[in-house]
């Protein structure tokens, strides 16, 4: 895969903006930031449908991600069901994104520094 | 960060006392009671309750007396018998609602309202030990683990609060859904058994459930004297799954003593018990180092 | 007459009291245990020629011809067992709660009843002709009130049949599945031993299941262990206290190798009859008290 071919990436994240932390959960993460590659513009994806869920968290968050018309996804961890719900969509996963801003996040996938993950975390 | 959880299939192993004891060895850790049925690490850890919510979890469904027609067309679609004629109207039995719409949706009159369910109450505390976390679940509500990752949750953001690496988990008996939340995550299971017909039986299921989500885990055998040959049993069982014995503990009274005085059975009195389960933390300490299963890594440029 | 043997706290000794009562019996008696995640009756009652009977979930299954991905049932689905996704209807079937909802707001009859194994409903005899059930939940299978359904399903069908009392093994706690297995009883005990934890446990259980409006009596285990805490709640609460069976490490060690309690020695009978009887009467009263209201 190259990041050349992906315009859309969501990033799951503490807060809004490009200098918040990476939220290394997906299902239960507070949101996504959704970065534009070309023009670095933010878009803030809430994913409070997904955390009140008593089930399924992770399953929300994917259906959120699509219709927000992400590609790619840069979080720390995905199970099961939201990997086989993210396949299904077509969105590309790469796993082990954390402990950095969505900024850095952003940048060394651009830098062609991650790989996309072939199986969940869990 | 690391988790010790610690579960045991079976109910009355020692989960709780072990887990007060390490709380009380460990210098840097949250502690965190995932037994949100029948929460008992409280009365040992004698939290001192800083912020409490409301744990609300799915819906119930509740028909408007004075919106109701008396069709009927809810209790026929409703698939747990949770709704019954009264004096001409229908109401739901709230405790059998399993909160799935369909008669929200099939009411004529849209009589039904769907409001969130409260379920319970998270409490985040201060103890003696340091910072816990705990939940009681209001009785007769599904367990279905999602307050157990609330307060897995939370005890992340307490450890990240207070600069601590570690948190330990008390978790509940069984194989069901909230053993499996509680299983999240963690760096280690530590599965408590005893030597007995039922301690074996029920290790063999939860280290299935281990097996199942790809968790490392190490037994102990409590009340290891109790019998010799379920000992050998379970040791045979345990080498034959490829998982270590961390260690055994006797069956002794200061287990009991040390709950009624309301301490960690390290706390207050120095028994031979106590000792023995100095050693047994002591231990976990590289089991609980080793790195846990890992994903995809970042690829240095 | 069905008694269920529950406790708020796990390991009190639900198996020990429900494997002892059923071996003293005097009537017809069915056997079943309830905690489908952990059972253990079985281990000291041994039934023999157990068949086994696999029990399932009707789940919804896709016919991708017929469905135009409308979204209806996904929209409806509150367990996100169907999920659409762009161009694709997933279906996620350990996540479904079995309502039935998705196929019936399928207006392209997309959905048919498939299944998902929940586990199983084992039925043997036992030596002396003591029939025995025991739901086993798949490992794996998060929910146990579905599979308890079908555990309660066959015991009333073995009800229907023949006239004989049932003594249910419950599982732990006062959450779901405890309230499941008790909410059929004529009388319920609660097994608790006498420490902190039992007695707060204790409490949990009694407030839960007080609702049910059942006698309830309470059973202590491990008597002379702890404190006298246990006996001052009875009291207070008037909750019959219907046996302490004392702390030893005889007992212990006959548990430990699979021996009923009730067939340890004389004085362990004696106790377990005396249990029934009270058991017995305690329903009676509840009964003569209702009809005389």
């Amino acid at each position: 895969m190259t990041p050349a071919s992906i315009f859309k990436v969501a990033v799951t994240s503490e807060g809004p903006t490009l200098a918040d932390f990476v939220d290394s959960r997906f299902g239960r993460a507070g949101g996504f930031v959704l970065v534009d590659l070309e023009t670095m513009a933010t878009t803030y994806v809430d994913n409070g449908s997904s955390q009140v869920l008593a089930q399924g968290a992770g399953i929300q968050a994917a259906e959120n991600l699509v219709k927000a018309g992400a590609q790619a996804l840069l979080t720390g961890h995905v199970g099961p069901k939201a990997w086989t719900a993210l396949q299904a969509a077509g969105v590309k996963v790469v796993q082990g994104v954390e402990n950095m801003t969505v900024d850095e996040a952003i940048t060394r996938f651009k830098a062609g520094q991650f790989a996309v993950s072939d199986a969940p975390s869990h | 960060m690391r988790e010790l959880v610690v579960i045991s299939g079976k109910g009355g192993t020692g989960k709780t006392s072990l887990t007060a004891a390490f709380a009380h060895l460990a210098r840097n850790a949250v502690l965190c009671d995932l037994d949100v049925d029948a929460p008992d690490l409280h009365l040992i850890a004698e939290p001192s309750i800083q912020r409490s919510g409301p744990f609300l979890s799915g819906h119930v469904a509740e028909i408007d007396p004075e919106a109701c027609k008396g069709c009927g067309a809810c209790e026929g679609v409703c698939a747990y018998g949770a709704i019954r004629k009264v004096d001409g109207r229908f109401v739901v039995d709230a405790p059998h609602c399993e909160g799935c719409k369909v008669c929200v949706v099939s009411c004529p009159e849209g009589a039904i309202n769907f409001p969130d369910r409260l379920c319970g109450t998270w409490y985040e505390s201060e103890t003696r030990f340091g910072p816990m976390v705990h939940a009681l679940l209001d009785p007769g509500l599904e367990n279905s683990g999602k307050l157990v990752t609330l307060l897995k949750a939370k005890a992340r953001e307490q450890a990240s609060k207070f600069g601590l690496d570690l948190i330990l988990s008390d978790g509940a008996p069984g194989i069901g859904c909230p053993v499996i939340s509680s299983l999240s995550q963690a760096s280690l299971v530590l599965l408590v058994t005893e030597p007995t017909p039922s301690g074996l039986h029920d290790l063999e299921r939860v280290v299935e459930l281990c097996r199942h989500f790809r968790i490392r885990s190490t037994v102990l055998i409590n009340k290891a004297d109790l019998s010799p040959e379920y000992q050998t049993a379970i040791h045979a069982f345990c080498d034959a799954k490829d998982i270590p014995v961390v260690g055994h503990l006797p069956h002794d009274p200061a287990v009991t003593e040390a709950m009624v005085r309301g301490q960690a059975v390290t706390e207050g009195i120095d028994t031979p018990f106590g000792a023995q389960v100095r050693r047994i933390w002591l231990n976990l300490q590289p089991l609980l180092e080793a790195p846990s299963s890992s994903f995809s890594k970042e690829i240095p440029s | 007459m069905i008694i269920a043997v529950a406790s708020g706290k796990g390991g009190t000794g639900k198996t020990t009291v429900s494997a002892s009562l059923v071996s003293v019996w005097k009537r017809p008696v069915l056997a079943v245990d309830m905690d489908v995640e952990e059972p253990n009756l079985h281990l000291f009652l041994k039934p023999e020629s157990v068949s086994t009977e696999m029990a399932q979930l009707a789940v919804p299954l896709l016919d991708k011809e017929r469905c135009t991905l409308c979204g209806a049932c996904a929209e409806l689905c509150q367990f996100k067992a169907i999920s659409l996704l762009g161009k694709n209807l997933i279906l996620f079937p350990d996540m479904c709660h079995g309502c039935g909802g998705c196929l019936r707001v399928c207006s392209e009859g997309a959905l048919r009843k498939g299944q998902r194994e929940l586990g199983v409903v084992e039925t043997g005899i036992t030596a002396v002709g003591i029939p025995c059930m025991t739901g086993r939940l798949r490992i794996g299978e998060a929910m146990s009130p579905p599979l308890m359904g079908k555990v309660r399903q066959r015991m009333r069908a073995i009800m229907g049949k023949e006239f004989r009392d049932v003594i249910i093994d419950a599982p732990p706690g006062v959450s779901c599945p405890a309230m499941t297995s008790v909410q059929d009883a004529d009388v319920i005990l609660l097994v608790t031993e006498p420490t902190p934890f039992g007695l707060h446990d204790l409490r949990l259980a009694w407030q839960a299941f007080r609702p049910f409006g059942k006698p309830m009596g309470v059973v202590i285990n491990r008597a002379g262990l702890g404190d006298e805490k246990i006996q001052a709640f009875c009291s207070e609460k008037e909750l019959p206290l219907l046996a302490e069976i004392p702390f030893r490490r005889d007992i212990a060690e006959h548990y430990a190798h699979g021996g009923v309690l009730a067939c340890l020695d004389a004085g362990m009978r004696t106790l377990f009859e005396n249990l029934a009887e009270r058991v017995e009467r305690l329903e009676r009263m509840a009964l003569m008290e209702v009809s005389h209201a």
